[in-house]
């Protein structure tokens, strides 16, 4: 009788577990499936070379996005990789306790937790009104302030991994404290330090929000960083909710692109971690 | 050539609030001998040798007081990141730095405080993986990760690393006691070839391990230094009762 109803309910629970899988998977691949069906078709050559026609002639691509969103996690990484990875050195290597960490340990879990058009917002008011100038620096710079938390948090947990002993070990042989760090410390933890970068490019890569008003798009080539210039993200937007047949199969085929390009930075980030003990 | 070490009064805390962990040491260590500091577990030897390259006093909050003369200059005196390049340390668990080749492992401490020249480098790693009895097992393969190399081979690269920044004082707390015993052995000789250069201060659990070794053997109980003699004294004809007990096994 126990047996038997041991039996039952161990039955029911699989099945729920099985079933929840399931259904976590369904929008994953139904997504993946789903861009890649409607994206493929428009994704050819000329997507990749050519600029966005004008309105009602059909054709052209979106190359001055690609390049833009290329060039603008760029700048952000540029920005937020190195000020990220010193932020977490300080933090761990030189002051574990104090007001100060203990205020950016809670400032960079607050950061991670806003939503990104605030982000943007901030960066509008604070630069582009003063500049009067919508500009790739701008969107690397919203981007970067997204980045910056999660560079700094990964970081820090890569450099709390290396055993103090490592350590140790550098300074009884007469090594500076900052050799030590930049030598023998960044070293043993520069995969992981790696990955976790990479995985925060590729978390800010799809941000649409902040770009609106600080990137804010261009239909042809961007001259400089310091105006307006195309991105993914928008491109996709602004062609979605148009109402042209054309542009909607061009912005299936942007959203591929978008999601291989965060694919192809997740994977390699999982790579090289795994190689970690090379 | 090795240095005396001369302690006087050394007490050390870990914390403010902290109690003593070494209650008023003297001791007169000598130049080109072994020193072993043997005592039941946490009767502070760590702290003791970590105390003679100022290890002890760059923890956060750790403090000492009293006198540690190397040479008759106390090195408390002395800027630690220098006086580090005197004494060299060698840690119970081998700690080859991960992301270095066993090459790199040995120069380190002389590239990370600024020597270049590539003929004086090389020369040095052969001449301290030599000295470290490790030379002939890894000449052919010094490109390959520290890591790559057994326990002991491991504790050898780690002691030709302390020896490549040519320190006059060797202090090693349970050097062998993560390893075999023949990797064990391999070391025991090691040290008696080095104390012809170096003065050495080994921590040992392992009171046959003295006996081999040691020339003069410290007895350390709960912080205090209860006896300290030659060797064969300390062994077969100890002073203090709590040497005798300790060293017949009665405790610890
Ligand atoms: N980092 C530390 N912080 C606080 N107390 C410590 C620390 N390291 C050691 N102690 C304490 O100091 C005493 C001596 O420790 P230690 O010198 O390591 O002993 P031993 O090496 O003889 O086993 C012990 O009571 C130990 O608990
Ligand atoms: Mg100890």
């Amino acid at each position: 009788m126990i047996n038997k109803s041991r039996k039952v309910k161990n039955t029911v629970m699989m099945s729920l577990f099985v079933i929840s899988t399931i259904l976590a998977l369904v929008p994953l691949f139904g997504v993946l499936g789903y861009v890649v069906l409607n994206g493929i078709g428009a994704l050819d050559f000329d997507f990749f070379t050519n600029l966005p026609k004008p309105l009602g002639v059909v054709g052209g691509g979106m190359a001055n996005a690609i390049v833009g969103t290329l060039i603008i996690i760029t700048i952000a990484s540029i920005i937020g990789i190195p000020v990220g990875i010193l932020a977490a050195i300080y933090l761990t290597e030189y002051d574990r306790t104090s007001w100060l960490s203990t205020a950016v340990r809670f400032t960079t879990d607050v950061l991670t937790g806003i939503p990104s058009i605030i982000i943007g917002i901030v960066v509008y008011t604070t630069i582009i009104l003063r500049t009067k100038q919508f500009s790739a620096i701008s969107g690397g710079i919203a981007l970067a302030i997204i980045m910056v938390p999660l560079v700094i948090r990964s970081t820090e947990e890569m450099l709390k991994l290396v055993p103090h002993t490592i350590r140790e070990a550098a300074y009884a042989l007469g090594i500076p404290k900052w050799r030590a760090i930049i030598n023998v410390v960044l070293p043993t933890a520069a995969k992981g330090i790696l990955t976790g970068a990479m995985l925060g490019v590729a978390r800010v890569s799809g941000e649409t929000a902040p770009l609106l008003f600080t990137a804010f798009g261009n239909n042809y080539w961007a001259k400089s960083l310091n105006e307006p210039i195309a991105a993914l993200p928008l491109q996709i937007y602004q062609y979605a909710i148009s109402p042209y047949e054309d542009w909607h199969r061009q912005a299936w085929a942007g959203s591929l692109v978008l999601i291989l390009l965060v694919m192809v930075l997740t994977i390699s980030a999982r790579l090289i971690f795994r190689t970690r003990k090379g | 050539m090795g240095q005396r070490i001369t302690v006087k009064n050394l007490e050390a805390w870990y914390g403010p609030g902290a109690e003593r962990t070494l209650k008023s040491i003297n001791i007169e260590i000598p130049a080109n001998q072994v020193t072993a500091i043997i005592g039941p577990s946490g009767c502070g030897k760590s702290t003791f040798v970590r105390c003679l390259n100022r290890m002890h006093d760059t923890l956060p909050g750790a403090r000492v007081s009293g006198e540690i003369l190397l040479e008759g200059q106390n090195i408390y005196d002395q800027d630690p990141v220098q006086l580090r390049k005197t004494v060299g340390m060698v840690f119970q668990k081998p700690n080859p730095f991960p992301s270095m080749s066993i090459y790199e492992n040995v120069v380190a401490g002389l590239r990370l405080t600024g020597v270049r020249n590539k003929e004086k480098l090389m020369s040095t790693a052969e001449k301290s993986l030599k000295m470290a009895a490790l030379w002939d097992e890894v000449s052919g393969r010094l490109n390959y990760s520290g890591m790559s190399l057994s326990g002991g081979q491991q504790q050898r690269l780690c002691i030709a690393r302390a020896l490549a920044v040519e320190p006059s004082v060797l202090l090693m707390d349970e050097p062998a006691s993560a390893l075999d015993p023949i990797a064990t052995l391999r070391i025991e000789e090691l040290i008696m070839e080095l104390k012809k250069e170096y003065t050495i201060v080994i921590v040992t659990h392992n009171m046959q391990q003295a006996a081999r070794i040691a020339d003069t053997t410290a007895f350390f109980l709960n912080g205090e230094l209860i006896e300290y003699g030659p060797t064969s004294e300390i062994f077969t004809n100890p002073m203090d009762k709590r040497t005798e007990d300790y060293i017949t096994g009665r405790f610890g």
